[in-house]
């Protein structure tokens, strides 16, 4: 006696591999979707701000009047921001994956710290807009100048860093470090001499990646108060700025039609300067793949 | 604690090696001893990797240690250059005498042992940087940045390494474009950039081919006229062929160290015989 | 012979001796790692930092308002002059309804689309499609909050002509595909982990290809794709300014989705961008608000956390 029918499974088998072609459809527009979604997205701010891009736009300060207004301080303030940014988020960031893998012992404190970054990592921005609000504007009365949101936005970023800079810092080989040793190389010979530089172009990635994100961040920056339309440019650290996120979310709040077209125009700068800046990681990235 | 004492004794009646420690000894004896291992103990957290060593190693000449997989052979001469410290869990006691010092003494810096005791290491492991970069690695972290007298350490030790003429044209190339016999030569010449008085080879070959094997042991015979070489091997041959002494060591311990004629021709220990004639490891 | 070895192989050995600047090296060894700690206790001092901000400012807010009318309380209006009312529930509301709305477009996209790519794509169409959704994932959430306010409200409001021009709907669309990137490359990462011979294995037997992915691989990786949806919620729940642009600032409790709402995060950005003076009550409730958003975040990032550890295949 047979247990298994062989007419009916091949009966069955049919409908099997109908559904399985029905679901692969399926999981493929999903797909499509999701692609659409950026594709209708990046269309659709381009008509809308294309118009008007064009040097005045970006030679004017902000202004009551959409033909006037422009992005002059937004755009200097958001690089002037990233000034701030790079160099505290990752030394801070390089620094504490060099501790963590080089130095610390396997033991409860290490394990902590590593906790405490992972969670950190998950903190909504706003609360971090809190926290700045708190110790650096009053605290440190920074107020609200680029020192005050360029540390606040350092340390909602120094997460991503670390992880990429620990990653990198895991990929160099044990044996390089043997090398060094064996010459008689001291610990922070080696780190600074063979370590780092292998791992220099995992940890720019990662970096350049963290900081697009700070320039797209925005509410922080609003819970710590900073100003949405300047008529001047920064002087200084201590000065008061702008930056091309915060000045996007007032005009796209503004009732006037024609405020909408001029946020368009302002994403499309934005959009600009972050997919420089991703190209810029995607080239290291490709450039130094792999060498082991 | 008493009765390692007497097996340290009684080790020591075994081998009957001289071991003048210092200094004023240098032109009494036939060869000076530069490393002598006096009832060496080592630990992996719980399991006792090396078992009371004792080992005079002999100036200028070549010695082999060989063994099956695991007997700790390897762990051996990195604590010769203490680089088993990279481990956290080691622990050692005895002594490890460096022409008459203590290394395992805290207070000996393991920057400064590393300088006189050299490593090359089992896979090639060349920096990723120039060849150049690569020999002058040595010098430069000891302080010596004069472009002059880096360039000549370079040649030096490249000539010294028998690489010279390979690669005297890119000397400016990633070390990482040579073959793996190259790279192992590149690593050798980096060893000898800072002169060390002892070089460490830990199965410097396994990771070669036949031809590049030969290469290197013919340098291994070279250098042993300015250096005093411990090497690793796996190959029995070859530590006939290079080696003036040999110790076999099995499970930790030292079974047998003597002449590498003696040791291959009439050894006295049955185990020793079983594992040279390939009836184990 | 061997002594004038001795003498030729010191040079550069003298040298090192002479050249090497002990004392300043030495001084670099030890100062290093203590350094380094310091640089890494800054995480650590940012966690305390916001947890110690969060709870004395809170503790001031409670001060003035009581603990149960803050929990428990259906109406949340700061601004009413006579008497204030500081009912959080509303705003939890308004968080929740976007996030479900975001929850129900993303999971199931984002799980699908983690299908294609793990089960069914060719490595060269993966190549393509996961960096896109990387730019996807990289857009800044006030380029999203523009799109749901000008693009995807309106034509929201042509199907559903009831649609107010801020609603739960729309922001609660967008942030779902805001959130569909990070769903569908995590759970991607736990499908790919898999290994192939249990998918030779089930294929062996004649499965199809869907029959394969959905019985045999889902389950092994659902620990990682539970663990991505939560992540991806917990990031809806702290999500900011799609929210603010496109959901109102109206704190109504009710389960209406096609009219105004206020999210915790649009509530702290409507007193930030006004001029609500250091000291008042007002002030005061954004940190209550601030905090009471971080516990729900921390809770779901530890869950997140403890299903990936807890229930992790091991292969």
């Amino acid at each position: 006696m047979k247990y298994i029918d062989n007419t009916d499974v091949m009966k069955r088998m049919k409908s099997r591999l109908k559904m399985n072609k029905v679901w692969k459809s399926i999981f493929l527009i999903a797909t499509g979707l999701a692609l659409l979604t950026l594709v209708i997205l990046l269309a659709r701010i381009i008509t809308q701000g294309a118009g008007y891009l064009n040097w005045d736009f970006f030679n004017n300060f902000g202004s009551r009047f959409p033909e006037k207004a422009g992005i002059k301080a937004a755009l200097i303030g958001s690089v002037y921001l990233m000034l701030v940014i790079a160099p505290v988020s990752i030394i801070l960031g390089v620094g504490t994956a060099i501790y963590l893998e080089e130095y610390a012992k396997k033991n409860k404190f290490t394990s902590f710290i590593q906790m405490n970054i992972s969670n950190l990592a998950g903190v909504p921005s706003i609360v971090f807009g809190l926290l700045g609000l708190t110790i650096f504007v009053r605290m440190f009365l920074l107020g609200k100048s680029i020192l005050a949101a360029g540390f606040t936005m350092s340390l909602l970023i120094l997460p991503v860093i670390i992880v990429a800079a620990q990653e990198a810092i895991r990929a160099v080989p044990k044996e390089q470090r043997e090398a060094s040793y064996g010459m008689g190389a001291t610990k922070w010979q080696t780190i600074t001499r063979v370590v780092l530089p292998a791992a220099v172009p995992g940890i720019l990635t990662g970096s350049i990646l963290a900081l697009s994100r700070a320039v797209g961040e925005t509410a922080p920056l609003v819970v710590l108060g900073i100003p949405v339309i300047l008529q001047f440019l920064p002087d200084g650290l201590l000065s008061q700025f702008t930056t091309l996120p915060l000045q996007i979310y007032d005009w796209a709040k503004r009732p006037q039609e024609e405020f909408q077209f001029v946020a368009a125009a302002g994403i499309i700068v934005l959009m600009i300067f972050l997919i420089l800046m991703n190209s810029i990681a995607i080239m290291i990235r490709n450039k130094f793949q792999k060498r082991y | 604690m008493v009765e390692l004492m007497i097996k340290n004794e009684k080790a020591k009646a075994t081998i009957k090696t001289p071991s003048p420690m210092t200094s004023e000894h240098i032109q009494t004896v036939e060869k000076n001893t530069v490393v002598q291992t006096k009832g060496f103990n080592l630990w992996y957290g719980d399991h006792h990797a090396l078992k009371d060593i004792n080992l005079d190693i002999k100036e200028n000449e070549v010695t082999a240690i060989i063994g099956p997989s695991g007997c700790g052979k390897s762990t051996y001469i990195k604590a010769l250059n203490r680089m088993v410290e990279l481990v956290p869990i080691v622990k050692t006691n005895g002594e490890i005498n460096y022409r008459g010092r203590n290394i395992l003494d805290p207070s000996y810096e393991v920057e400064e042992l590393r300088t006189k005791v050299g490593m090359v290491f089992q896979k090639p492991n060349p920096f990723p940087k120039s060849i150049y970069d690569n020999i002058a690695y040595g010098p430069r972290i000891h302080g010596i940045k004069n472009k002059k007298i880096l360039d000549e350490i370079v040649e030096k030790s490249l000539r010294g390494a028998a690489i010279w003429d390979e690669v005297k044209d890119r000397l400016n190339q990633n070390a990482y474009g040579l073959s793996g016999g190259q790279q192992q030569r590149i690593c050798i010449a980096r060893c000898l950039a800072i002169e060390p008085d002892v070089i460490l080879m830990d199965e410097p070959t396994s990771a070669l081919d036949p031809i590049s094997t030969l290469k290197v042991e013919e340098l291994v015979q070279e250098l042993k006229d300015n250096y005093s070489i411990i090497i690793v091997t796996h190959n029995m041959q070859q530590a006939a062929r290079i080696s003036d002494k040999t110790a076999f060591f099995l499970n930790g311990e030292v079974v047998e160290f003597d002449q590498t004629d003696k040791i291959f021709s009439t050894p006295r220990d049955k185990r020793t015989e079983d594992y040279i004639s390939g009836r184990f490891g | 012979m061997a002594s004038q070895g001795l003498e030729k192989k010191h040079s550069i050995q003298d040298m090192i001796a002479q050249s090497r600047n002990k004392k300043g090296k030495k001084f670099i060894e030890k100062c290093m790692p203590i350094i380094l700690v310091i640089t890494a206790l800054i995480s650590v001092l940012t966690t305390i930092g916001i947890v110690m901000t969060l709870i004395f400012e809170t503790f001031e807010f409670f001060q003035r308002v009581s603990i149960t009318d803050y929990l428990f309380g259906t109406e949340w209006l700061p601004f009413s002059g006579s008497e204030p009312l500081y009912g959080v529930l509303p705003l939890i509301l308004g968080t929740l309804k976007v996030s479900v709305i975001a929850a129900c477009v993303a999971v199931p996209l984002g799980i699908a689309v983690a299908i294609y790519l793990s089960e069914y794509a060719s490595d060269k169409t993966r190549r393509i499609i996961k960096p896109i959704l990387e730019v996807l994932a990289g857009v800044p959430t006030i380029v999203y909050g523009f799109f749901a306010l000008t693009f995807v409200t309106p034509i929201l409001q042509e199907l559903i002509p009831s649609l107010k021009i801020f609603n739960a709907l729309s922001p609660g669309i967008v942030v779902g595909i805001m959130i569909l990137p990070m769903i569908a490359s995590l759970s991607e990462d736990a499908m790919s982990s898999v290994p192939n011979s249990i998918r030779e294995g089930a294929l062996a037997l004649g499965a199809t290809k869907l029959e394969v992915s959905l019985k045999v691989v889902l389950p092994a990786a659902l620990s990682g794709i539970i663990a991505s949806v939560v992540l991806a919620v917990s990031r809806a729940i702290g999500e900011t300014m799609i929210v603010s642009l496109a959901g109102g600032a109206t704190p109504t409790f009710d389960m209406n989705v096609t009219g105004s709402i206020q999210t915790m995060t649009a509530y702290i950005v409507q007193v930030s961008s006004g001029d609500a003076g250091y000291g008042t009550t007002i002030y005061y409730s954004i940190y209550a608000v601030g905090f009471t958003l971080f516990v729900f975040t921390l809770l779901m990032n530890l869950l997140a956390q403890f299903i990936s550890k807890r229930f992790r295949e091991e292969y």
